[in-house]
């Protein structure tokens, strides 16, 4: 009890410090897990857009491997990703290894399944007659498009409320393809591990508790907007 | 006159055993044309390919003269007509939301007084700020009707719009057709199972059974002197379906 007391009393210490390194590590973090879910939400909401919509031959071979894709283990993504990278990788000549954007790539992976899965699920459940209905109010195909997004608004937010819970917190995998390297790689997931090998449980648990600060307020942020968002809370 | 909207060999199959064929239709401007018959007759499919929301798998649509298909209508032509269906599917948004969402694909920042008087037609500008989830049957199928009388559309497609109603609503409904009708010289498809609301709005009246128009006649000529022995079974309730 008392290490989670230290912890808090530290996390505080720290933030009310401004400490250097600390807001590098949170910078970072916000970077390479924000980056990542842009682009997984740039190809995961077209692509759960699709799914959601449209019926093909082995649609449900694909969307059983997005299924199977949202329980990924993050080591064996980290394990792939790094192995394709290492230099004897057929991706090793981009040098990419224990570098920033081998951890986004890394990232991105964890969470595009997460965004095309439960955006899938949210365009799915509306009336597909709704499409015809836009259609005959004039719409053309691509504000068809936009506002079934926004209809589905509450899934696509939880869509990336899930992705970036995931790849925030995640560990494994960008520990093995980022290497947790000082100024360069090092996040917080990552630094809580260094931390805790070193017996720094004080230090370990105040990053955690700023980690968790930082989940809590960028869900907070989305459910804002969420409640904003809808006509029956307003 | 020359139809505002022509079908000509439609030939269309839904399955194995339901295939619309028409040979020929017009819709002249400016009248209510009621298309009844039995469920199942083919008359929702009908609307859908006279609306240009499907594409005949035979056949053409004309509209003021011109061949089009669902794939190819221009969406200026697109926006010159609208569908009330017979679920509402309103928006998760305002009434006022709902009622401004064709105006507002269209690009147009004006229609504020438009609205307004939509809603106040349909009975619902009290509502204007209310979450559209919220709205009885009735009231949702009015935000409805406002929507597609905002667009000012030179052809309004019904399509069983007041299948699931109240007589209170129906008579709201009906009311508002009619006027707008009368006043804006707008056309009216109107697709309904219920030959008495065909009797008191239609200008002209076409059965539709097994995906086939029986006859065609201004409603006086269609209910007093029917001409086809399943017209008379129809409006006698003696057809069997």
């Amino acid at each position: 009890m008392e290490i989670f007391l230290n912890g808090l009393r530290q996390a505080l210490a720290l933030i009310m410090s401004l400490d250097p390194s600390l807001i590098e590590i949170v910078r970072l973090s916000l970077a390479i897990s924000g980056l990542a879910l842009v682009i997984s939400a740039l190809l995961g909401l077209p692509a759960g857009l699709f799914l959601g919509l449209k019926d093909f031959p082995g649609k449900r071979m694909v969307v059983a491997l997005v299924y199977t894709g949202m329980g990924l283990p993050p080591v064996v993504v980290g394990l792939t990703i790094y192995l394709l990278l290492s230099r004897q990788g057929p991706l090793g000549d981009l040098g990419w290894l224990f570098t920033s954007r081998a951890m986004i790539v890394t990232q991105t992976i964890l969470a595009l399944p997460l965004i095309i899965g439960f955006t899938m699920t949210a365009i799915a459940a509306i009336p597909s007659a709704l499409i015809m209905q836009l259609r005959s109010l004039g719409a053309t195909r691509r504000q068809v498009v936009l506002t079934l997004l926004y209809e589905a608004r509450s899934g696509v937010l939880a869509a990336l409320v899930a992705g970036f819970g995931a790849i925030i917190s995640e560990v494994g995998s960008v520990l093995i393809v980022g290497g947790n390297i000082e100024h360069k790689t090092r996040v917080l997931t990552t630094a809580i591990v260094l931390e805790t090998r070193k017996g720094n449980f004080s230090l370990a648990i105040a990053l955690g508790i700023i980690l968790l600060t930082i989940t809590f307020s960028a869900n907070w942020l989305l459910l804002h907007l969420q409640g904003h968002l809808d006509p029956r809370q307003q | 006159m020359d139809p505002i909207l022509r079908l000509e060999a439609i030939r269309h199959s839904y399955g194995d055993h339901f295939t619309l064929n028409i040979p020929e239709l017009g819709i002249q401007p400016g009248e209510i044309f009621a298309v009844v018959g039995p469920s199942g007759a083919g008359k929702s499919t009908l609307l859908r390919i006279l609306n240009f929301l499907e594409k005949p798998q035979q056949g053409q649509v004309y509209f003021h003269g011109a061949a089009y298909t669902s794939g190819n209508l221009p969406i200026e032509l697109r926006r010159r007509m609208t569908t009330v269906f017979q679920q509402p599917l309103l928006l998760r948004a305002s009434v006022w939301g709902n009622v401004s969402y064709g105006l507002r694909v269209r690009g147009s920042r004006n229609g504020h007084e438009t609205i307004r008087q939509a809603l106040e037609e349909v009975r619902l500008a009290h509502l204007a700020k209310q979450s559209a989830d919220r709205l009885s049957g009735g009231e949702a199928q009015r935000v409805s009707l406002a929507r597609a009388l905002v667009l000012n559309p030179e052809v309004l497609f019904l399509d069983e719009p007041t299948a699931n109603l109240d007589p209170g609503n129906v008579r709201i409904i009906e009311e508002i057709i009619r006027r707008t009708n009368q006043e804006r010289g707008m056309t009216v498809v109107w697709v309904t199972h219920n030959i008495w609301q065909a009797r008191r709005l239609a200008h002209r009246v076409a059965l539709l059974f097994d995906g086939e128009i029986i006859e065609t006649a201004t409603a006086d000529a269609f209910f007093n002197h029917p001409q086809d022995s399943r017209t008379r079974a129809f409006l006698t309730g003696d057809l069997i379906y």
